[in-house]
């Protein structure tokens, strides 16, 4: 390799990861927290069957499954300002992903909390419990459990994801990669970096995962474990 | 103590209960017995309302209610007051066996927990297992999780236990522990009604028998008496099949 492209690669290394840090971290954390009180209030509507609302969020996850990421992005970006809806390029790209993902985490929750017996529901009404308190104290947390491994699998989805907020402007380490390339003409070495960047970010989440399943399976009393 | 008079209940175009009418005494332990399919278990629950009754009425303590349109404070006032025990056991998974019995008394009647801890103990003691007390369903034989759910409905200080089958989930080896359980707490007097399958148990442990076929109470008696001069033809049939399968 000539030591020109060693001098790009290792001066362009902060300037990536330091969008990284500074967008791409907090889009997916604050987007990634907000679809989770989505998800899981989209799944209890569904779960408790409550009327009206369980038709309502059928027909939200239907419409953001069925449509691509990258329009949500630009309808709502490039869109909604002719309705007056003038967003800046983070919190849009907030709104947009913590919905995207909202839909997705709420069939995981969903699929979680059929997954506790109902039985236990029961027993809960016949020791005199509510619906709420067993709710909150039994099936809650079981779901959670069962929940953990596929919604981390999405959050590291997410994090990938984030790159598509380019797009819109968001200036975030692809956008930030792109803008390098643009001006030194090393596509294939720049664009290994920010992938190697991107495979940083994922491996430090999977350890994450790793050790929150192992807190997980220590408190014990995992459903048939 | 508890009385309940023309329950009726269909699943769609299936009639499971044809004005069912039983009574319950204070300090009596009924066990109902019958074929599958006769309607047992849908009878259990809809006295804690699990299911919801088409019609009938109940009568429990001195208040008496239309099945069919029960409040909710009713319904939450009398499960305050019975137990129920399930054919499979359904312990809170992620609950410790002592957990189990103190979620009730803590988190349902607000009871400090000190205090639950002490009834729940007493409770596991008496089904023999205060030193699974800090296991998890998943750490406990069959066995033992029905004991810890019976300790769980004992320890509310309920004026009836509902059993639905309480050993039909269970190896063959560990049923005697649960219905020695069951005899003992019969013993103290507890007003037990249960749907069972185990024809010693109705008959030496047991006060009162009731037969159901079809969604309907065929015949009822004290145990000593249904067993030895049954009335009806049906419950001879019921009987000798099941004697010439022992």
């Amino acid at each position: 390799m000539t030591e020109r492209l060693w001098n790009i690669l290792i001066d362009s290394f902060p300037r990536i990861l330091l969008p990284g840090l500074r967008m791409t971290l907090p889009l997916t954390v604050i987007a990634f927290a907000l679809a989770m009180v989505i998800a899981t209030v989209v799944a209890l509507i569904q779960f408790a069957h409550v009327k009206l609302l369980t038709p309502l969020a059928r027909f939200y996850i239907w419409v953001v499954r069925g449509t691509p990421l990258l329009v949500q992005l630009f309808v709502v970006f490039y869109g909604l300002p002719k309705l007056g809806v003038y967003l800046d390029a983070f919190p849009a790209a907030v709104i947009v992903f913590s919905i995207n993902e909202g839909a997705y985490c709420a069939e995981t929750m969903r699929g979680a909390l059929e997954s506790v017996p109902a039985g236990q529901l029961e027993a809960g009404y016949c020791v005199g419990m509510s619906y709420a308190q067993v709710m909150r104290r039994i099936v809650l947390p079981q779901a959670l459990r069962a929940a953990f491994p596929p919604l981390s699998n999405s959050l590291i989805s997410m994090v990938k994801d984030t790159s598509l907020a380019a797009n819109i402007t968001v200036m975030e380490m692809f956008m930030a990669t792109q803008r390098i390339v643009a001006r030194t003409y090393e596509p294939l070495a720049l664009y290994l970096e920010v992938a190697l960047i991107y495979l940083m970010f994922s491996t430090v989440l999977t350890w994450l995962q790793r050790w929150g399943e192992r807190k997980l399976a220590a408190k014990g009393g995992v459903a048939h474990a | 103590m508890l009385e309940v008079a023309g329950l009726c209940k269909r699943f769609d175009s299936l009639e499971v209960l044809r004005d069912v009418s039983l009574r319950v005494e204070k300090g009596d332990v009924t066990a109902v017995i019958g074929p599958s399919g006769s309607g047992k278990t849908t009878l259990l629950r809809c006295l804690n309302f699990l299911e919801t009754a088409d019609s009938g009425t109940l009568t429990f303590g001195d208040r008496r209610y239309d099945l069919s349109r029960m409040a909710r404070r009713d319904i939450a006032a009398i499960r305050m007051q019975t137990g129920f025990v399930f054919q499979s056991f359904n312990l809170f998974a992620n609950r410790t066996a002592l957990q189990n019995v103190t979620e009730g008394l803590v988190i349902a009647r607000r009871m400090n927990r000190e205090q639950a801890r002490d009834i729940a103990m007493d409770a596991l003691r008496r089904v023999g297992l205060e030193d699974r007390a800090d296991h998890y369903p998943s750490q406990l034989s069959g066995g033992q999780q029905q004991r810890v759910a019976i300790a769980r409905a004992v320890a509310t200080d309920p004026r009836i236990i509902y059993f639905d089958e309480p050993t039909s989930a269970l190896d063959p080896e560990l049923i005697g522990e649960v219905l020695s359980v069951m005899r003992d707490l019969a013993t103290t007097g507890m007003t037990m009604l249960v749907v069972t399958h185990e024809m010693r148990f109705a008959r030496d442990v047991s006060s009162r028998v009731v037969f159901m076929e079809h969604g309907a109470i065929v015949e009822e008696n004290t145990s000593a008496e249904f067993f030895k001069n049954p009335r009806q033809a049906r419950t001879r049939a019921f009987l000798s099949s099941i004697e010439g399968k022992r």
